[in-house]
């Protein structure tokens, strides 16, 4: 599916350093939510299309966010609306800056929680016990289990490496690009080292796998990896079905500028 | 029974239901987004000429039941299993009711589950014996997200389910279909981990825990708790109809399942009328898990028949017909599955 990619600043602004303004701010403004994921499908939220509207407007920036329905789980919707928050503060010129959740069963209490700064045990209240810091890592971790698993697979497949060497296999034996990258992003999400000679296959502690273990994390890293491709596939679905009747490509992100360009 | 190729197959629906969705029966706006929840899910993977209009979708009836799965659908028996969601709907959402009325005025053809909330607390626990015996219940249905009060969910470990579930042992209410939801206190957790049935499993052993929906979305974590527990099985509802919009992604959701859990322990069912059996049953016939995918095992003949009806008829003790039942041992068998057998070893 096609979700936003290049942002189309609207209406033209008067004169063209504004114009160019305006369009690095909306520029910023999308990289910064680039940064933002769903962390149970472990992709940005500007991929998804979960990022309905971005209004830049004389006091500042508000941005509309909307998920595929309205039950789904409302900590991974705080967490969603409240790192957009937080990203988008790091904007130079942002000013002002608004974060809406559309459409979803916690809608009014998320906004007003995110808009009073309340956090997240403001926000919810007595359903809110700590934080939700440890069910972040656990859908970290289960990021890296399936990143794991693709380079796993990619170095079999290649032939870069066979099944009965994997317990030696280091970063430095993978071949460079987007898999690997992958992978190190979501080492060093959960504090694993990055060095080459750091082992490919490991635990959510960075601990190596036994020989005899092997086999088994494997096959239940494949697991963890299909659930999270599965469960995207669903939500983008859904998504598309709810917001643009079904067409994906209909999926899009609006932007608009209505700031005094005189 | 559905009929392909000269193999013959008996089909269990092991989750339907009778509900009320409608704007009468809605007591706020959550009444609204859940039946439209359910609607984009109908929409989103159902085949196109299969679709029902929005007001048909929220109130359908017993006849268009009966016509859907029985005259249309293959199906042979169908289990209701009724979700109550008090606080969303007037009269619930699950018509206990008309389906109850149904259930006696077609004998032989459905099954009856009902529901429980261990927030009930000693009420509830008396409400269920009588349930047990009004009913004759062999079963139940629990959403574990279903918002009561202030709370929004509860944990299969609770002291209080524990107290319900010892009294199922005691009433030969020997079914438990657990359906995970979005929500859960606190919210700091996953309310979609099942390791709560990872824990009841354990101690309940007489009991069989049906995990609806096999886990999604939390498949991987289901999996390896149903390695680890004999008396945990998997529904196939929402995942199946995978099957139409996503066939590579439901081969590999099966052959996980049929790794993982084995196909003794496999479950069919449309969730109707989320969705439809009829397409559900032919596509599931008709398929085959690619042979590229050299990962899986492929999907036999004796796994369809045991998924498709099968193995529900053996945990609800129904009578299969002779001529429907496998050839080999004219039982099903208690095969371990391969992961299963791995996850011991290791």
């Amino acid at each position: 599916m096609s979700a936003v990619a290049t942002p189309v600043v609207s209406p033209a602004p008067r004169d063209r350093a504004s114009a160019r303004r305006g369009a690095s701010l909306a520029n910023d403004v999308i990289e910064a939510l680039t940064t933002v994921k769903d962390p149970e499908l472990d992709e940005p939220i500007t991929e998804l299309g979960f990022v309905r509207s971005v209004a830049l407007h004389p006091s500042g920036v508000t941005v509309h966010l909307r998920l595929p329905t309205s039950f789904c789980a409302p900590n991974f919707a705080y967490l969603m609306v409240s790192d957009a928050q937080d990203a988008l503060r790091r904007v130079p010129g942002a000013a002002r800056v608004t974060v809406l959740l559309d459409d979803h069963h916690d809608s009014d209490k998320i906004n007003a929680g995110i808009a009073a700064d309340a956090g997240y045990l403001g926000t919810f209240g007595a359903e809110a016990a700590e934080s939700l810091d440890a069910l972040r890592l656990t859908f970290q971790r289960k990021a890296h289990t399936a990143a794991m698993e693709r380079c796993v697979m990619a170095a079999l497949t290649s032939g870069a490496a066979r099944l009965e060497d994997l317990g030696s296999l280091t970063l430095g034996d993978l071949a460079g690009g987007p898999t690997k990258e992958a992978l190190l992003r979501r080492r060093a999400d959960i504090g694993l080292g990055l060095a080459p000679g750091d082992l490919v296959v490991v635990d959510e502690h960075g601990d190596a796998v036994p020989d005899e273990e092997l086999p088994l994390r494997l096959r239940l890293a494949t697991s963890v990896r299909i659930s999270i491709e599965g469960n995207a596939h669903f939500c983008r679905g859904l998504l598309a079905t709810r917001y643009a009747n079904g067409d994906s490509d209909a999926i899009t992100t609006d932007i608009t500028d209505t700031r005094s360009t005189s | 029974m559905y009929e392909k190729n000269g193999e013959k197959y008996y089909v269990v629906d092991a989750h339907v239901a009778l509900w009320d969705g409608r704007e009468s029966n809605q007591k706020n706006i959550h009444g609204k987004q859940f039946i439209d929840c359910f609607y984009d899910y109908h929409k989103n993977l159902s085949p196109e000429e299969v679709v029902w209009d929005y007001d048909a979708y929220t109130y359908y009836g017993g006849e268009r039941l009966m016509k859907d799965l029985f005259v249309d659908g293959y199906v042979d028996h169908a289990i209701f299993q009724p979700a109550f969601l008090g606080d969303f709907y007037e009269n619930g959402f699950g018509q206990t009711e008309e389906a109850w009325a149904l259930t006696q005025a077609n004998p032989g053809k459905l099954t009856y589950n009902h529901n429980f909330d261990p927030r009930n607390g000693q009420a509830g626990l008396d409400q269920l014996r009588r349930d047990a015996e009004r009913f004759g219940l062999k079963g139940v249905k629990l959403y574990t997200a279903e918002w009561r009060g202030d709370s929004r969910g509860y944990k299969l470990t609770d002291p209080w389910t524990y107290r319900y579930l010892e009294a199922c042992e005691e009433l030969g209410i020997t079914n438990i279909h657990i359906h995970k939801g979005p929500t859960i206190i606190p919210l700091d957790r996953d309310a979609f981990d099942v390791a709560d049935v990872d824990a009841v499993a354990t101690d309940f052993q007489g009991l069989n825990f049906v995990v609806e929906h096999c886990g999604l979305p939390r498949l991987e974590d289901f999996c390896w708790i149903a390695t680890q527990e004999t008396n945990v099985h998997a529904g196939l509802a929402v995942a199946i109809p995978f099957i139409h919009t996503r066939p590579r992604y439901f081969a590999q959701i099966i052959g996980e399942l049929l790794y993982w859990v084995g196909e003794d322990k496999i479950q069919f069912s449309s969730d109707y009328a989320l969705w439809t059996p009829k397409w559900l049953v032919e596509k599931f016939v008709d398929f085959q898990i690619p042979e590229a995918m050299t990962e899986y095992a492929p999907l036999t003949t004796t796994a369809k028949k045991k998924i498709l009806g099968l193995n529900a008829a053996k945990m609800y003790g129904l009578d299969v017909p002779e001529e429907l039942r496998l050839a080999d041992t004219g039982e099903v068998g208690l095969e371990v599955a391969a992961g299963a057998k791995e996850s011991v070893l290791s």
